[in-house]
């Protein structure tokens, strides 16, 4: 038969069509496949504790997956949250020693502000691509952390026990930490649906001359996004700070990439105007219990963190082919 | 007849989620056959065409090339087998000159250039980048690209819409030609005058279904109105002006005097009334671009004024202009849409713009004010929640929709009917006028001349950056508009060849069928 015949497929294409509705349910059954194999090759490790530890853990990189999310909706990205989170992080540990808690916060949000700033005003007025812009603030900001810890060494450095309590403690077997979170997310989510400035970096990210013609400005919505961004990972490095305990210069730039890793596994799009927060929310515990996983398979460094590539771009590459329409 | 068909497509289906574009679409070419495949909008004629060239694959459907099933599930695959596009929107590469995006193709360079004189344009620079090059001469040089190869079937998508009369002319010219060679052509339009010049049979989609295929005769153009629409159109002729209106002119709602931009735009004065459609004529590139840019606020004029409602003004953003009441609708609709957002953001965006409007959306009263623009528009909102899935005339409808939900006193439409097809244009005109009713003022630029009679109040005729004529409505038969748009003085009797009555075209055309030609 000389015929290009195709032949539907129902049954599969239905379950395609809804999978393509609610992107999420691929990413949830994903996650429960990752808790099933961690409990198969483990049996009985999957308990209340590990839940708690798991979020715990995963908490400050959904807060990070969060900026890039944002930023990325708009078609951008905040490669500088992890230096924005590490000196919020050492200015707080250090300034707490001599300083009122109120005033040592306030010392440690501003790096964060002026960071986000220097972005918001970079790629918003003078047009450098989010990329190098946010780079380039990244190194900054270590740069001037490494002159600050000179001048500060002799003070030492402590963790407010507030933090170590929001960090790690528990409240009847549930992080303290979802206690700011949980507000946290639901503002970022209300905000990117049901906002005027969340409709924007949607439509900012999907196609820019548009907004303009219908008297965006461009620069307003960046320097602010920016802004928001760098405070967010502000936050973070806070809260890292009182999970991980021990300040350091590089404390939270391991969290970069996977940050930008579970805002793309969460369905954002990294070149605009797609995705949401949910998606990164259940991305990042992806990320965290394959973390789990890829440890108690006791590797050797080098190979699990080729494996740990390798599943990323799969879970990726499979999850577009599952919910995008050709 | 027994000959092969050159292309056979049968019970062709694709559906995009649960919307159906394409149904049962059939068509089928003869060799040195020009073919028309015509439909409204949505009814899946673009969505065919990205079949039949390898663009997406379809989803059930039988496609046979001189009898035989040919793979084209890819556009080069689709060029391998012989069949090759011109889409609406221009394909060259912007940032590369025109030889290295020949190169990029293996586009033969000497036929290229061979057809690029025969189309009417003997001056190109093949060194010239293409983004200095302007729209219409770039979709000819993508027919040029496309002829140059020699492919079996061409499909030309809306070839001549936006295309000056002179450049249109030769581009059918050759259209024609092909035919009398034979090879193919597929040929969608929605200019009957051309349909009937040019080609031999026509294919009309309705709702993603082949509801037939009939010869091109004299008269056959109200069957295939009436297959396109299921129904019959009447054609209204929508302009009622009332005399009171007349009588007393409303104060300038917009007065523009001695305007400059650049060396395109050189001095242009004229003022636009509430309740008041003014036309804009000009063929391409004689500043129109610029004097909406620069009255939309989205580029700075380098001299002259701009006065709303007798204060000056100086637009250095589109909200400038957006605050004094004056919308842009540009005609690019790609221009306008967020194609991946839903129908309800895209009209909604103008209220979120401003930073006092950053905060929560009151979503009862946004709905209210979308849906009772959707409604007024009438937009087919089956794939609402993307607009990029929209057929061309509702997204045409989205952008004017923002405008009519926010409210804006002053309308600059850029060619809003470009490629959109009969019943949305009707739907357009009658809105036009409606907002004139209404008090509101209209700038209207339009390439199709038959609509400045059917919409407008008076005409402005821009030539070489300048006005060169303002009249009534009432002077302005095409033959006259078409005088004046070349800028020769109202009244002259002079002969310029493409002046020709468009009505005799038909006759025209039949006698330079194969048979009849020498």
């Amino acid at each position: 038969m000389s015929t290009t015949v195709i032949t539907p497929v129902p049954f599969g294409r239905r379950i395609k069509r809804f999978m393509a509705d609610r992107p999420l349910i691929p990413l949830i059954i994903l996650l429960v496949i990752l808790v099933v194999i961690l409990q198969v090759l483990r049996p009985g490790i999957v308990n209340e504790r590990w839940i708690a530890n798991t979020i715990k853990f995963a908490i400050p990189l959904a807060i990070l997956a969060g900026c890039q999310t944002m930023t990325m909706l708009t078609g951008g990205i905040d490669l500088s949250v992890g230096t924005v989170a590490t000196m919020s992080a050492f200015i707080m540990a250090t300034q707490v020693v001599n300083q009122d808690p109120a005033m040592a916060f306030l010392l440690a949000m501003m790096p964060a502000v002026l960071i986000g700033l220097v972005n918001g005003i970079g790629v918003g007025v003078f047009r450098v691509h989010p990329l190098i812009m946010t780079l380039g603030t990244s190194l900054i900001g270590t740069g001037c952390l490494q002159v600050y810890q000179r001048t500060v060494i002799a003070s030492g450095a402590k963790i407010p026990d507030f933090l170590a309590w929001l960090g790690t403690g528990l409240t009847w077997g549930i992080p303290n930490a979802l206690l700011l979170f949980v507000p946290l997310a639901a503002l970022i989510v209300f905000t990117l649906a049901r906002t005027g400035f969340g409709r924007l970096l949607y439509a900012v990210g999907d196609n820019e001359r548009a907004t303009r013609l219908s008297g965006v400005q461009y620069w307003q919505v960046i320097t602010a996004l920016y802004i928001i961004s760098s405070m967010l990972a502000g936050i973070t490095g806070l809260l890292y700070i009182g999970l991980i305990k021990a300040p350091s210069l590089s404390l939270a730039e391991p969290l970069v990439l996977p940050s930008v890793a579970a805002a793309v596994i969460g369905g954002t799009s990294i070149f605009g105007g797609r995705g949401g927060y949910t998606g990164t929310i259940i991305g990042a515990l992806i990320l965290t219990v394959l973390t789990t996983l890829l440890t108690i398979l006791q590797m050797p460094e080098g190979a699990r963190r080729i494996l740990f590539g390798l599943i990323v771009l799969f879970v990726t590459a499979a999850y577009l082919r599952i919910v995008e329409e050709r | 007849m027994t000959t092969t068909p050159l292309l056979d497509a049968t019970g062709v289906a694709k559906n995009y989620g649960a919307v159906a574009a394409l149904r049962n679409a059939s068509l089928s070419v003869l060799p040195g056959e020009v073919h028309a495949l015509m439909g409204a909008n949505g009814a899946g004629k673009s969505t065919l065409v990205k079949i039949l060239t390898g663009a997406i694959s379809a989803n059930a459907g039988r496609i046979l090339i001189r009898g035989e099933a040919r793979d084209i599930r890819s556009p080069a695959a689709a060029r391998r087998a012989g069949l090759l596009p011109v889409y609406q929107e221009p394909s060259l590469i912007p940032d590369l000159d025109v030889l290295s995006n020949l190169r990029l193709t293996g586009t033969p360079v000497e036929p290229f250039r061979a057809w690029v004189r025969e189309l009417g344009i003997p001056d190109l620079d093949i060194r010239d980048t293409a983004r200095d090059i302007p729209l219409a001469v770039l979709r000819v040089l993508d027919l040029a690209r496309a002829l140059a190869v020699e492919p079996d079937v061409l499909l030309l998508d809306e070839m001549t819409a936006a295309l000056p009369a002179n450049l249109a002319e030769k581009v059918l010219e050759v259209v024609r030609r092909q035919g009398d060679s034979g090879r193919a052509v597929i040929f969608i339009s929605h200019r009957f005058v051309e349909i009937s010049a040019l080609c031999d049979r026509a294919t009309v989609l309705r709702d993603g279904e082949t509801v037939g295929v009939v010869d091109i005769v004299p008269g056959v153009e109200e069957k295939i109105v009436e297959l396109m629409l299921g129904t019959r159109i009447v054609k209204t002729h929508v302009a009622a002006r009332s005399a009171a209106q007349k009588a007393s002119p409303a104060p300038a709602r917009l007065s523009v005097r001695n305007l400059r931009v650049g060396t395109k735009l050189n001095d242009v004065s004229f003022d636009l009334r509430d309740g008041e459609v003014a036309g804009v004529v000009a063929l391409e590139g004689q500043g129109q671009d610029e004097l909406f840019s620069a009255l939309a606020g989205s580029i700075r004029p380098s001299g002259g004024a701009i006065e709303v409602d007798g204060q000056p003004a100086k637009f250095s953003h589109p909200i400038d202009a957006i605050r004094a009441g004056i919308a842009y609708v540009p005609g690019d609709r790609a221009e306008a849409l967020a194609m991946q957002r839903s129908v309800r953001e895209n009209i909604a965006l103008p209220f979120s713009a401003a930073l006092r409007n950053w905060g929560p959306i009151n979503m009862r009263r946004e709905r209210a004010k979308v849906v009772s623009a959707i409604e007024r528009l009438q937009i087919d909102t089956r794939a609402q929640g993307e607009v990029q899935r929209l057929s061309g005339g509702n997204q045409q409808k989205v952008t004017i929709a923002r405008w009519i939900a926010a409210d804006a006193r002053t309308i600059l439409c850029f060619d809003p009917t470009r490629g959109i097809d009969v019943g949305t244009k009707q739907e357009i005109y009658k809105l036009v006028r409606e907002l004139a009713g209404n008090g509101k003022s209209v700038l209207f630029y339009t390439s199709e001349l038959e609509e400045v009679q059917r919409v407008c109040d008076r005409v402005i005729v821009i030539f070489g950056g300048r006005v060169v004529d303002i009249f009534p409505v009432e002077e302005a038969d095409e033959p006259a508009l078409m005088r004046a748009a070349y800028g020769l003085p109202r009244g002259a009797k002079a002969d310029v060849g493409i002046l020709a009555d468009p009505h005799s075209s038909p006759e025209t055309a039949h006698a330079s069928e194969p048979g009849a030609t020498p």
